[in-house]
Formats: structure tokens, C-alpha cells, sequence
């Protein structure tokens, strides 16, 4: 029987990695992806919970909205690194100073 | 033990293997591929949560649609964002990293005492659930009932998200068209 405590020590696991890769990296495509794993640690905390929800499917409706979430927001992440890439041709986030112009 | 606890552990083995390597590693391209991996894993661990429609989803937009689009990002953006990395190669021992790393464990310490202090398994709603045996079992199949509810009960969120996900595209086309002269 796998209990719930083992999923949600995964999911912290993939939450501090995630965390470790937004803090550290000097890229803004790695930082995206440091985002993606911690919200995927947290969706796996939304199934994982969503297993004693037979009736409503409160976890795994909610999980499916979170995965569609992060689809939106990665679209327009890009969008951005895109074009922050064409101004300052680097995507280094800690050489990106100024606003507009 | 059995298989499916093996399974379990193989694949959390791996989902955590593959993002400590995405972490860890200084080749952007090689992270993303294990990304890919990390993202497969955690698939086999919805599964193994019994959410098979959350696994297959997750592979179709996670694998299929994000992770493409990151590549497509990562190439578009050419040879400037490889010599970042490159850069960072050269100072090889990372004491800069040390505080990052700190935070991370502090906070994964901090998580797990919390997690084995409210013992999951214990609390009430839960216990409620698997006495009036409203918890899923690994026989049932749970499309019709996702597929319902999505109609029914959650319909007014599903709309919300639906109007989003049209905002976010029209962002994302307005944001990376090609600029005509002042803005």
C-alpha cells in the first residue's frame, strides 16, 4: 500500500529542487523550468489528495486546471523571454535593469 | 512489497534523480531532455495515484505543448544564451551557489518534518473517506465521473479557465509579433 506521506515527500522533493532552480540559476529559461517542477510538485500533492475524493473529483479537476494553467503561463513566459532576448540579447535575469528603454 | 510499491519507488527514484539532474546540470539542452524525463516519471506516479486521465493529460500538455515550446524558445534564442552557460563553466566550484543550496534543504527539512508531523494518512476527512469507502479504487474507472463533474459542478471554474487560457494566448501573440515602427 503506498500511503499518502510517500507522495507528498516526493512532491516536497520536487518543490525544494524546483526552488533551488529559481534562487540559483542565472537563465531565464532554467528559471521556467524551475517553476514547472514546483508547480508539478504541486499538482502531484492535488492527485495525490484527489484519490479520497470519489464523488466530487475535487483533486484531480483541480489538477487538470493547474496543468492548463501552466500551459498558459509558460506561453506567455516565453513570449516574454522572446522578446526580452531581442532588446538586451542575453536572458540573464540579474543583467536585465531597466523598465522600458 | 508489492508491485506496485516497487513501481512507486522506482519511479519516484526517478522523478527525483532527473530534476536533481536538471538542477544540477550546466548543459541547458541536456536539462531540458531530462526534463522530458522528470515529466514521463511523475506521468507513471499519477498513474500509480490512480488519475489516469491526469497522466495521460499531463503527457499530452506537458510533454507534448510545454516542453516543445521551451525548445522552440531555447532556439530562437540562439547561441548568446550557450555562452551565458559557458561563462558559468569557467568559475566551476560554486560558493555563489551555497545559499541557494542552503535554502532548498532548510526548507525540504522543514517540509518533511511537517508532513510526517500531520501524518496524511490520519486525517479526518480522509479516515471519513475510506470508511464510508468514498476513496478510489484501482478497478474503478473514473472518466464518466471527471467528465460529469467537469459539466456540472465545476463548470463555472472551467469557463474562468477557459477565458484565461484565450487571454493568455492573445498575450502571447501580441507579445512576440514583430514591432512596426513606434509603439
Amino acid at each position: 500500500m503506498i500511503t499518502l506521506t510517500d507522495f507528498l515527500i516526493v512532491s516536497a522533493a520536487l518543490f525544494c529542487i524546483g526552488l533551488y532552480m529559481i534562487v540559483s540559476k542565472h537563465n531565464a529559461i532554467q528559471i521556467l523550468i524551475g517553476i514547472e517542477l514546483m508547480l508539478n510538485g504541486a499538482i502531484l500533492n492535488l492527485v495525490a489528495f484527489g484519490k479520497f475524493d470519489k464523488i466530487n473529483n475535487g483533486g484531480q479537476i483541480f489538477a487538470l486546471f493547474a496543468i492548463v494553467l501552466a500551459a498558459a503561463t509558460t506561453a506567455v513566459a516565453l513570449a516574454i523571454i522572446l522578446n526580452v532576448y531581442k532588446k538586451y540579447r542575453t536572458i540573464d535575469p540579474g543583467r536585465i535593469n531597466n523598465l522600458k528603454d | 512489497m508489492s508491485l506496485a510499491q516497487v513501481l512507486f519507488y522506482v519511479m519516484a527514484f526517478v522523478v527525483v534523480g532527473s530534476a536533481l539532474f536538471v538542477a544540477s546540470t550546466k548543459n541547458l539542452v541536456r536539462s531540458i531532455f531530462m526534463f522530458f524525463i522528470t515529466l514521463f516519471a511523475l506521468a507513471g506516479l499519477y498513474v500509480l495515484a490512480l488519475a489516469d486521465f491526469i497522466a495521460i493529460t499531463q503527457i499530452v500538455i506537458y510533454v507534448g505543448g510545454i516542453l516543445v515550446l521551451i525548445l522552440f524558445a531555447f532556439m530562437l534564442s540562439g547561441k548568446e544564451t550557450l555562452n551565458v552557460l559557458q561563462q558559468q563553466k569557467s568559475k566551476f566550484i560554486s560558493l555563489s551557489k551555497l545559499p541557494a543550496i542552503l535554502l532548498a534543504v532548510l526548507f525540504f527539512v522543514v517540509m518533511v518534518n511537517v508532513i510526517t508531523k500531520i501524518d496524511a494518512g490520519n486525517i479526518g476527512w480522509i479516515k471519513q473517506a475510506i470508511s464510508t469507502n468514498t476513496e478510489i479504487k484501482p478497478n474503478e474507472e473514473m472518466i464518466n465521473n471527471i467528465g460529469i463533474n467537469l459539466m456540472t459542478r465545476y463548470l463555472l471554474p472551467f469557463e474562468a479557465i477557459s477565458i484565461l487560457l484565450m487571454m493568455a494566448l492573445v498575450g502571447a501573440a501580441h507579445l512576440s509579433r514583430k514591432e512596426r515602427g513606434a509603439v
